[in-house]
């Protein structure tokens, strides 16, 4: 078994602010895909949208530059994370595609293990 | 010692596909697996002179490659350094005692590997022909074109993609095979349609790829052999193959479809092609592939050019552009409806799709509205369409052609 990072990514002018039918149908989609996927899920969150993010960089050794902002300004911003656990990469994509996403998309990142 | 090189090149390219498939599953590692098979071959060369060549050279093979892989798998386990195993789809540990017969589908296995939608295109032939075909690294950078460390880089990525992100070794769940085989089609496909007509270069025609493609199509008929789209990728590269002795004449110029010595087709690889697009054909609604060789079919059972059944053809492609709404379908579909129904309309088609990116700069495009033009004696237009074709085309061959077809047109009188 290996562990996976699914990386839910969309315009955030979508879902931050979402018709209340709409954002009921994504609390809906994310508590099915959460009883289905439950033995796989090791962990997940929403996150505040990217006006909150602050970003951390090291300018020089020992000197750090804090930023409003996310990392990278982008128009579709990662809005949360499931991490899971699958037996390979084709039971993590299947996951994928079952995440109620409002457009954009879902990145599928291996995580990567130290011996 | 000639006939052993013989037999061990004969085994290298009939057998390298399933000698690897079997092992990889051994070895749970692509490169471990790559440099046990390779070494099996070095022991062939080294003592099938001595023993004599063996009846089943992919058994013996496998056997040594296996033996090997579970060697060196056990002394990297005494040094403490395990090594990553492959993701195996079916968690299948029957086969690892190095000795059993290897399922006929551990070729699928390795092919769906290669062709994983999670690898770039690129990668996806390169890996293709790299480890189901057993091309070395140069040789596969000489088929596609780039230099040598640049393809060893970007197989070197790829494996390490499969390798990082557990890309499985395993045939796909049934719900997701369609779209899989179709991914493997696409891949062997292109394989052949670079071969078919070289992108660039002296020749018109890379036999090397075109040999490859259609071997991967026959393993592919053999593993798949109900898969109607399988029978129509088989069966168009042999239709389309079956004129290969006549596309270059006498002088190496280019001979077009309807200048071609049709007695000189291969008419055995036609009644193979033909036989399979009428299996592939049954599939409702028929496979992209299926209807492509069944274009080839009429084209190749037409004793003549001007007994060629065009509205067949244009009602075949009005079938495919629905399956498969490509633009280079499209000017096809253009083409085939001015030999159906005369120049202007294919003019008028051709020129429907003129605002196609895809096809800004395709030669196809301008060459044929060249022909059209030509056709309705506006010789000054075709002229200019040739000229521009010929700023799209690096072929060698083609080139000549369309430098010739460029020189007529300007010449005929007003």
């Amino acid at each position: 078994m290996s562990e996976y990072l699914l990386l839910i990514y969309g315009d955030e002018s979508e879902w931050i602010n979402p018709t209340p039918e709409l954002g009921d149908k994504m609390m809906k989609g994310h508590a099915e895909f959460g009883e289905r996927h439950g033995q796989s899920i090791r962990g997940g969150n929403a996150l505040q949208p990217t006006s909150t993010a602050t970003t951390v960089r090291e300018s020089s050794p020992g000197q750090f530059v804090v930023t409003d902002g996310a990392f990278a300004e982008t128009k579709e911003a990662l809005a949360g994370y499931y991490l899971v656990e699958a037996a390979n990469l084709d039971e993590a994509l299947a996951m994928a595609k079952q995440i109620p996403i409002f457009s954009g998309g879902v990145e599928v990142r291996p995580i990567r293990v130290f011996d | 010692m000639f006939e052993v090189e013989t037999a061990v090149a004969d085994a290298h390219r009939r057998e390298w596909a399933y000698v690897l498939a079997a092992t990889v599953r051994v070895a749970g590692d692509i490169d471990l697996a790559e440099e046990c098979v390779q070494d099996a071959y070095a022991r062939a060369l080294a003592r099938w002179p001595l023993d004599g060549v063996p009846t089943n050279t992919g058994a013996w093979l496998t056997t040594v490659a296996r033996r090997r892989a579970v060697d060196l798998r056990r002394r990297s386990d005494t040094f403490g350094r395990l090594l990553p195993l492959l993701a195996d789809g079916d968690a299948d540990q029957a086969h690892v005692d190095g000795v059993a017969t290897p399922l006929s589908d551990d070729r699928l296995r390795l092919i769906f590997t290669c062709c994983h939608p999670a690898l770039s295109d690129e990668a996806q032939i390169a890996l293709t022909l790299r480890l189901v075909c057993g091309l070395s690294t140069h040789e596969v950078s000489r088929a596609l074109l780039v230099s040598e460390s640049t393809m060893a880089a970007r197989i070197t990525r790829a494996k390490k993609k499969i390798a990082h992100a557990h890309i499985p070794y395993s045939v796909p769940s049934s719900d997701e095979l369609p779209e899989r085989i179709d991914a493997v089609l696409t891949v062997v496909h292109l394989l052949f349609t670079s071969g078919h007509t070289a992108v660039t270069g002296d020749q018109l025609v890379r036999r090397d790829l075109v040999e490859r493609a259609l071997d991967l199509a026959r393993m592919l008929r053999v593993l798949l052999p109900d898969h109607r789209g399988v029978a129509g990728l088989l069966a168009l590269i042999l239709l389309t193959d079956s004129r290969r002795e006549t596309r270059v004449d006498a002088d190496g110029q280019l001979s077009l479809l309807s200048d071609q010595e049709r007695s000189k087709w291969d008419h055995a690889e036609i009644a193979e092609g033909v036989a399979l697009v009428r299996e592939a054909l049954r599939s409702r609604p028929p496979e992209r592939f299926a209807l492509m060789a069944a274009i080839a079919a009429v084209h190749a059972e037409a004793t003549t050019w001007d007994t060629t059944d065009w509205t067949e053809i244009v009602g075949l492609y009005d079938a495919l552009i629905v399956t498969w709404p490509s633009p280079i379908v499209a000017l096809n579909r253009a083409v085939a409806i001015g030999f159906a129904r005369g120049p202007r309309a294919g003019l008028e088609a051709i020129d429907e799709l003129a605002a196609e990116p895809t096809l800004a700069s395709y030669r196809y495009l301008s060459s044929s509205r060249g022909e059209f033009l030509s056709q309705l004696g506006r010789d000054d237009e075709a002229t200019l369409a040739f000229e521009e074709a010929l700023a799209f085309c690096d072929n060698a061959v083609e080139r000549s052609h369309l430098i010739a077809r460029m020189t007529a047109t300007a010449k005929s009188p007003p």
